[in-house]
């Protein structure tokens, strides 16, 4: 199971690449190798504002829709468009291609809450 | 899960988890919901061929002098039609004409039936008919004993050739690799393909020797997930989603499989009313019309708003005032048809192909159709 090593990692199974003072985010491997065959993704809307751990995006498969929990508070500044048309691109490249959404962080801190790619590794049991 | 330990496993758990499959339960029992992908199992069985383990599904035996009378009075649909190892889709009702479960019967014999009954009520039907059974007769719950195994799929006739000879909707006894079998042509996919009956103790040679000598057919194990978008595209029902005790086989468009020329039979006099009185909801198919979430079960159907609302975007139409005329019973994004589909039960007056309709989804309304069934046309 790819875990990089230079991501974030929720236990709801989001991770998130710090680029300043935004982070983008997805799901990781593992999460888009359980849902399996990923036809929609419902992102947040741009300029919303979400709150770390609350739920702000619906990713469906085939069999299921399963929420999205925000791993950090912060206004949405940009959505991964290509998902509209591509929404295979969350299972074929779960943490490049197929990233959902970015926040511009209103409480960095949060950061220190979220799990390293070892612990994440150790939640999976990978 | 805690209620892991409680299920049932069919002969081929064992076989399955080998296989990588995604377990879930269902209908009380723990079947393979996906191996690989749904889309390629799918895939697979609309264009190649694919293997299911069914042996969830319950198998009863009636038989004896009786067993013609005992199933015309149990079932709505006519068992006198049948000739010998022909088959024939029927459905159990209760005293008020709702559906307890659809079933298959084989005529096996002249005085010996089997029926193939749904998973989560082998134990329930096989009671009722024992309760209401208005004759002596033999039943047998063969459930436990026997597997079941599905091979749907174009290219499933000219894989299993030893079965190549059974027409449409018939059974007859087959050595399938050396194991004694009762093959049916029939299936719940919309392919052509095979249901093959065995011994439970049999099944796990049966499945990996299809599995394997398959292969140059392109076979694949498939799931229950494949298995549900399969139906759906043909808009076959699943019982206790499209079809509960309180739904008539005749609200959900299946007055073809009820015969009223018969005589008395368990329902009749409510199925009867309706027939003659019309039904105030039928289940309908439908397809989305603009891009959407999943239609998905429990959804809200609604109308469109005014014609003015219905041009405008998916944000200015949910301004709209719009009636909730039904609900969702099975939704799925189609694999084949590449767009959102389901069924659903809708006030009679709105139930016409062709008409546009709104599905509700996390409080925003999509545009939709009805259509025809099945949504998915196939030369069967």
């Amino acid at each position: 199971m790819n875990i990089p090593k230079n991501l974030k990692y929720s236990k709801t199974h989001e991770w998130v690449l710090v680029e300043g003072d935004t982070a983008r985010v997805g799901i990781t491997e593992h999460a888009q190798h359980e849902l399996t065959d990923i036809v929609y993704v419902e992102p947040p809307s741009i300029g919303s504002h979400l709150e770390a751990a609350k739920e702000c995006a619906v990713v469906e498969s085939v069999k299921a829709a399963s929420d999205i929990y925000a791993p950090v508070s912060g206004e949405v500044v940009a959505v991964n468009e290509d998902l509209g048309s591509a929404p295979e691109l969350v299972n074929e490249d779960p943490h490049g291609k197929g990233w959902l959404f970015k926040v511009r962080m209103s409480d960095p801190g949060e950061l220190d809450d979220l799990l390293s790619p070892d612990d994440y590794s150790h939640l999976i049991g990978a | 899960m805690e209620v892991t330990e409680q299920l049932k496993r069919t002969p081929l758990y064992a076989a399955h988890v080998a296989l990588g499959a995604k377990m879930v339960p269902f209908g009380g029992w723990e079947m393979p919901v996906v191996y690989g992908g749904i889309l390629e199992e799918h895939a697979a069985v609309r264009e190649k061929v694919g293997l299911f383990d069914v042996s969830h599904m319950g198998q009863v035996l009636a038989a004896g002098p009786n067993a013609e009378r005992v199933l015309n009075h149990l079932f709505t649909n006519d068992v006198r039609k049948m000739a010998l190892g022909q088959a024939q889709y029927t459905l159990m009702c209760n005293d008020r004409g709702g559906v307890i479960d659809d079933l298959i019967v084989y005529r096996m014999e002249p005085s010996l039936y089997l029926i193939v009954v749904n998973a989560s009520h082998i134990e329930s039907d096989f009671e009722w008919m024992n309760c209401r059974a208005n004759a002596a007769v033999v039943l047998e719950n063969e459930s436990d004993k026997t597997a079941m195994l599905a091979l749907q799929g174009p290219n499933a006739p000219q894989f299993l050739t030893v079965a190549a000879d059974i027409p449409h909707f018939y059974i007859a006894p087959k050595q399938v690799f050396g194991i004694e079998c009762r093959v049916a042509r029939t299936g719940y996919t919309g392919e052509d393909g095979f249901e093959i009956l065995c011994d439970a103790g049999d099944a796990t040679t049966l499945w990996e020797e299809l599995l394997k000598r398959g292969q140059t057919f392109g076979i694949r194990p498939c799931g229950l997930g494949a298995r549900d978008t399969l139906r759906l595209e043909m808009c076959y029902p699943l019982n206790g989603n499209d079809m509960t005790e309180d739904t008539t086989p005749l609200e959900a468009g299946l007055g073809k499989f009820v015969s009223f020329d018969k005589g008395e039979f368990v329902g009749r006099e409510t199925l009867l009313e309706q027939k003659e009185q019309g039904t105030h909801r039928k289940l309908v198919a439908f397809k989305m019309t603009e891009k959407s979430p999943p239609p998905r079960s429990h959804y809200p159907i609604t109308t469109t708003g005014t014609e003015a609302c219905a041009t405008g975007t998916t944000a200015s139409r949910d301004a709209c005032a719009t009636r909730r005329i039904g609900e969702i019973t099975s939704g799925t994004q189609s694999p084949t048809l590449g767009v959102g589909i389901g069924m659903g039960y809708v006030e009679a007056k709105s139930a016409a192909p062709g008409s546009k309709i709104g599905i509700e989804i996390r409080g925003k309304t999509y545009a939709a159709i009805i259509e025809k069934k099945p949504l998915l046309k196939r030369n069967l």
